[in-house]
């Protein structure tokens, strides 16, 4: 089993794309999961179009303060280091929406009055899209357990021969907890300098976790060298290159992937997969 | 005084970009680069730092080995699995989420919090004015605590200085480092692209920003891209009552600007920069329009 994360430092630069396509292309040889960890706007499924068939909500327990039971002493308020409980002189105030479910409240509670029930903090739904297994998290609206639900949807990675990742931008903790535990992270970037800032703090967090780390550049003609010379300096490998193509966006804008209608399109995703495959999969 | 942010749901759209227009058209601004962990707006702006902070983020356990006996007690109390026992206990920092339950439930008095310096934010002049940004440390969490410690700062400054405007430069998403850059601003200028994505992505940051009560007005980005896919978040802002603030075409001197370290205003064409001027203009009258329920009421 091998697997794959795509993830990318700045938005925006073709991490969907990338991590769409390259499951499409090695489904028609192997089992792969696609796994939607950006779960703050996840959007594989628009590409891929998976037909889902099983749903289910994603919770994390918060306290429930029984006040015939309660005496106002303050323990859990005390103990609580996000704020999320706060004792008055008549009753326990919880706020829920950042309430980390750690348990505490209810422990050190001397009366037994904290008990905990399940709150949903966002969903996963699950299916296939023709060979293709399908999982994604969707954050609900207002909420900041992005990290608890990408590791909901990780859990349900099944036995295949490629699971692939795709990742939040950025490079605080939802994409390590994306691209914890992959075999190799594939960072989609653009020539530019925005795309080269970011692609630096991206590598930066990808090599204080150990992990195998490619650059793909995205894009590329539109800006200029900066990647490579980046590249060759940090001594990090360029395992592709997609061109700027207006068709390319065009067919990107109506969730379309040109793997199949446009060669160049997927001559440069197979190499990708070429690479990868003489990397890690053999 | 008026705090705008700029927000998007997708990355990419080109927020930073139009933060850095709007910065060159608006007059008595202070700044504010929300996108902790990928900040790009120094890079159009240029800002000469003059105050550096460290930043502090969330407490993690840490174990005093000569003191654990390895009883592993703390590890069934931990729920983030942010503890494993090689003989004694071990702390994984990137699952710990600082709750103090091990501290509490160790027999031997072994674990301890720390917080932790996990970045740094920055008080900079620019050529459009003071700018707050920041630096967090690569993998690291408590982007949302950065977020509010940029923007209370921010919020200081003007207030002292008189400013106008705080505008913010938000992250992409709709988790928590959106929520801290947008609860309590006055405006939040959502920029899109037509793109499925982009306009799926809209809807769930415009769904963030509802939930916190803060008004929204849409941003068609590279609105030539997709036209029909335009027309369609045309039709959404009509249908739930948000204004469509500008209309931009896809356009190469947004990358040109960008390489050669200059203006987007002034790599712009005649075009462009009327409807850079037009959407800025479209900003301010909608945030003007958002105090007119206290005028009726008068």
């Amino acid at each position: 089993m091998i697997r794959i994360a795509v993830a990318s430092g700045k938005g925006g630069t073709g991490k969907t794309t990338v991590a769409t396509s390259l499951a499409l292309l090695l489904a028609r040889e192997c089992s792969v999961h696609f796994l939607d960890c950006d779960v703050e706007a996840p959007n594989g499924a628009l590409f891929l179009r998976p037909v889902i068939d099983v749903t289910g909500q994603v919770t994390r327990p918060v306290p429930v303060v029984d006040e015939s039971v309660c005496d106002h002493c303050g323990d859990c308020s005390a103990f609580c280091r996000f704020h999320a409980l706060a004792t008055t002189a008549r009753r326990v105030l919880v706020f829920p929406e950042i309430c980390h479910g750690c348990g505490g409240c209810a422990l050190v509670c001397p009366r037994g009055a904290v008990s905990e029930t399940p709150r949903s903090i966002g969903q996963i739904a699950e299916g296939s899209a023709g060979a293709i297994r399908f999982t994604q998290g969707l954050l609900n609206a207002g909420e900041t357990a992005t990290v608890h639900l990408i590791r909901a949807v990780r859990r349900r990675e099944s036995a295949v021969d490629v699971a692939i990742v795709d990742s939040a931008p950025g490079t605080s903790c939802p994409v390590v907890a994306a691209v914890e535990g992959a075999d190799w992270v594939v960072l989609v970037t653009e020539p530019t300098p925005f795309g080269l800032n970011d692609l630096g703090l991206a590598v930066e967090m990808t090599r204080s976790l150990g992990l195998r780390t490619g650059v793909v550049i995205n894009r590329d003609g539109l800006g200029d060298d900066r990647i490579d010379r980046f590249c060759a300096s940090a001594g990090i490998p360029i395992i592709g290159r997609i061109a700027d193509d207006r068709r390319v966006a065009e067919a990107y804008s109506r969730g379309d992937l040109p793997l199949f209608s446009l060669p160049s399109f997927r001559a440069e995703i197979e190499a990708i997969a070429d690479y990868l495959a003489a990397e890690v999969l053999v | 005084m008026k705090e705008i942010v700029v927000l998007s749901g997708k990355g990419g759209t080109g927020k930073t970009s139009l933060t850095a227009v709007f910065a060159s058209l608006m007059s008595k601004a202070v700044l504010v680069d929300c996108d902790v962990d990928a900040a790009n707006l120094h890079l159009l702006l240029n800002p000469l730092v003059e105050e550096r902070h460290d930043f502090a983020g969330g407490a993690k356990a840490r174990v005093d080995t000569t003191a654990c006996d390895g009883c592993g007690l703390c590890i069934e109390g931990c729920r983030f699995e942010a503890i494993r026992l090689n003989g004694i206990a071990a702390v994984d920092p990137l699952h710990c989420e600082g709750c103090g339950i091990c501290a509490r439930i160790c027999p031997v008095g072994a674990v301890s919090l720390e917080s932790r310096v996990c970045g740094q934010w920055f008080l900079s002049r620019t050529r459009n004015g003071p700018m707050f940004h920041a630096r967090l440390a690569p993998g690291q969490d408590n982007s949302g605590k950065l977020v509010s410690t940029l923007r209370q700062s921010a919020r200081a400054l003007a207030n002292q200085i008189g400013a106008a405007w705080i505008l913010v430069d938000g992250p992409p998403g709709a988790g928590c480092p959106v929520i801290s850059s947008l609860t309590g601003a006055d405006y939040v200028v959502m920029v899109t692209e037509p793109t499925l994505s982009g306009s799926s992505d809209l809807q769930r940051a415009v769904a963030v920003a509802d939930h916190f009560r803060v008004p929204t007005g849409i941003i068609i980005n590279k609105a030539d891209i997709n036209p029909e896919i335009a027309g369609r978040i045309e039709e959404y802002a009509a249908a739930t009552g948000r204004d469509v603030l500008g209309r931009i075409c896809y356009d190469p001197a947004f990358t040109r600007a960008q390489l050669s370290g200059s203006s987007v205003l002034q790599a712009a064409s005649a075009d462009l920069r009327l409807s850079l001027e037009s959407a800025w203009r479209a900003v301010e009258r909608a945030v003007q329009k958002e105090r007119s329920p206290f005028a009726v009421i008068q």
